[in-house]
């Protein structure tokens, strides 16, 4: 294959996951090509300027935009090939099980890439008022706290004056910061949880620091203004529901969502791939394969990562397995599937092969310190393994060697309440 | 005298409770699961600092906004100061990521350096 448009792995997406699994592959030689519908690579990594990236993979504390030159410039020297500000509109598979693109670029209009793997990479985007359904008026100033960070540290544009964060999320934590190094007042952030969805240093770096009050267990009932933004209801819930007799008003001009992400997987879906409903993105086996043979899925639009470093590793295994796969060395079997039993929302990936290392990533949905967690296979227990600190915000990994994974069967991961805490 | 504190130095955000003996001024430090808690709660009772990041706006179109970022931590009570000496700035290009954008800030051997390449 070695026509123009012809490549051995299309990457969809030049962010952290993109970037770090083509550097893999182009390096073996592989005839690598980047498609992301910006002007830049990096992905979401360009907007996030803040330190914080970077202690894991590089042992330094980086922003986001070294971080994303960093494995831009490595992904570059490797010998990978980049098409910038190109979407791609259509993914089909053809029946000699090699892959059809189709882009489209203001430069070069519709063009049609031909390549033997796909590297799905494409990210996640935010979740909206839409997706939560929050009640009043549809005023201008609301946006989701990506977008504003977006506004300001890409265009250099102020959101509002006075601003109310709802959701304890990261990155509505950081932008609580960020608003008031430029100026802007942060009257409250509102999460429904009874703790913070977000990193204890953000809390404390990012709300401590400027005194910004946290309302834990509360609800946003109302938005206010008819133009603008004039001010929120906010209301404690009891039991789950909003308890309106001690409702309180806060004024703001700017409101910011910070509820989560979602993989950005419409292309997936078109392409036949099957989705997890745990995670909002593709059912991968040991290979980081999707259900479809050839396409691979790696970064956040897999499953939502909290650190960019294990986005990296994890593309970077993917591009190892993609490597095997075009030299027609994958396993052919289904393998075996692994699932989330107690207190787990998913376990990636959701097969596994019989006696292949495979590196498991999992999501707590509670907080505990000194869980068990058990790895099970029928009633035999593999594994137990206590984790010292568990948080639904932070992601476990958790590699199984050969010999743990030599006989097969159906995998269950498991976590057992440890420690309470306050 | 005690103090409580949460240590921010990695996702862990061990509390960190500190003594200080009323004769000596010295410290004791409990709770941080590693020697970094012990020297982060010393710095933020004595000089609290934090990692400053920024946006700078620039004359390159591609690019109208750099980011930028102090090489090391700050004292607190100087960062709004350097906040605003960086919105009144504007940068020529080109920069490379790691340039120097503003050197020495007050004599506190911090310099502000681009976080990506203009
Ligand atoms: C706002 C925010 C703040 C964060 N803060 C931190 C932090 O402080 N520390 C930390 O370690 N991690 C942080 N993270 C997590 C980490 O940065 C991300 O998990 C990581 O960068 C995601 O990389 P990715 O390559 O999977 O996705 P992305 O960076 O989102 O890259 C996906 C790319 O795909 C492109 N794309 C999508 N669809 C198409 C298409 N159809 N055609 C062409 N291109 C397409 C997009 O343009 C984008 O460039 C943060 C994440 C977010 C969202
Ligand atoms: S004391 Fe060590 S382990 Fe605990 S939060 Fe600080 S750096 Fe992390």
């Amino acid at each position: 294959m070695e026509k123009k448009n012809c490549y051995d792995l299309a990457v969809i997406g030049g962010g952290a996951a993109g970037l770090s699994a083509a550097a893999v592959t182009a390096s073996a030689s592989r005839r690598t090509l980047v498609i992301d519908r910006e002007d830049h690579l990096g992905g979401i990594l360009r907007q996030c300027i803040h330190n914080g990236f970077g202690l894991r993979y590089f042992k330094e504390e980086l922003t986001g935009p070294e971080y994303a030159e960093r494995l831009a410039v490595s992904a570059q020297k490797a010998g990978a090939e980049f098409a910038l500000g190109t979407t791609v509109t259509e993914l089909k598979r053809l029946p000699d099980g090699t892959f059809e693109l189709e882009t489209l670029s203001a430069k070069d209009g519709v063009r049609i890439i031909h390549a033997r793997a796909v590297l799905l990479a494409m990210g996640c985007r935010e979740r909206n008022r839409g997706n939560i359904a929050t009640p009043g008026t549809r005023p201008a100033g609301v946006f989701t706290s990506g977008t504003a960070q977006k506004l300001l540290n890409l265009e250099g544009r102020l959101p509002g004056k006075k601003a109310v964060i709802i959701g304890s999320g990261d990155i509505g934590l950081i932008m609580a910061r960020r608003l008031r190094w430029c100026g802007i007042e942060v009257q409250a952030v509102v999460e429904i949880m009874p703790f913070p969805s977000g990193l204890t240093r953000n809390i404390v770096q990012c709300l401590n620091d400027f005194n910004i009050p946290l309302w834990l267990e509360h609800s946003v009932v109302e938005i206010c203004g008819k133009d603008r933004v004039e001010g929120v209801e906010v209301a404690p819930l009891v039991n789950g529901t909003p308890d309106m007799g001690r409702k309180f008003h806060i004024d703001c001009d700017t409101l910011l969502f910070s509820v989560g992400l979602v993989p950005e997987n419409e292309l997936a879906i078109s392409a036949g791939v099957k989705l997890n409903p745990a995670t909002g993105g593709a059912m991968v086996n040991g290979d980081y394969q999707t259900s479809v043979p050839g396409i691979f899925s790696a970064g956040n639009v897999l499953h939502v990562h909290d650190l960019v470093d294990f986005v990296s590793e994890e593309a970077i295994r993917a591009g190892q397995c993609i490597l095997r796969y075009l030299e027609g060395r994958t396993a052919q079997t289904p393998g075996n599937s692994a699932l989330a039993g107690a207190n787990l929302k998913y376990v990636i990936p959701n097969r596994y092969f019989t006696g292949q290392r495979t590196y498991f990533s999992f999501r707590s949905m509670i907080v505990t310190n000194n869980g068990t967690l058990t790895v099970s296979c029928g009633d035999r227990v593999l594994l137990k393994k206590v984790l010292p600190f568990v948080r639904p915000a932070e992601m476990v990994n958790l590699e199984l060697n050969e010999e743990l994974l030599s006989d097969g069967g159906e995998l269950t991961f498991s976590l057992e309440k440890g420690t309470e805490v306050k | 005298m005690e103090k409580n504190l949460i240590c921010i130095n990695c996702p862990q955000g061990c509390h960190l409770t500190i003594n200080t003996a009323s004769e000596t001024g010295d410290f004791t430090v409990t709770g941080n699961r590693c020697p970094r808690g012990q020297t982060y709660a010393i710095q933020e009772l004595t000089d609290p600092r934090r990692v400053v990041t920024a946006v700078v706006p620039t004359n390159c179109h591609a690019l109208p906004y750099l980011p930028v970022r102090t090489d090391k931590p700050l004292p607190k009570t100087l960062i709004p100061d350097l906040l605003n000496s960086l919105y009144k700035m504007r940068v020529d290009a080109p920069k490379a990521m790691g340039d120097i954008i503003l050197e020495n800030y007050k004599n506190t051997g911090v310099n502000v350096i681009a976080s990506e390449t203009l």
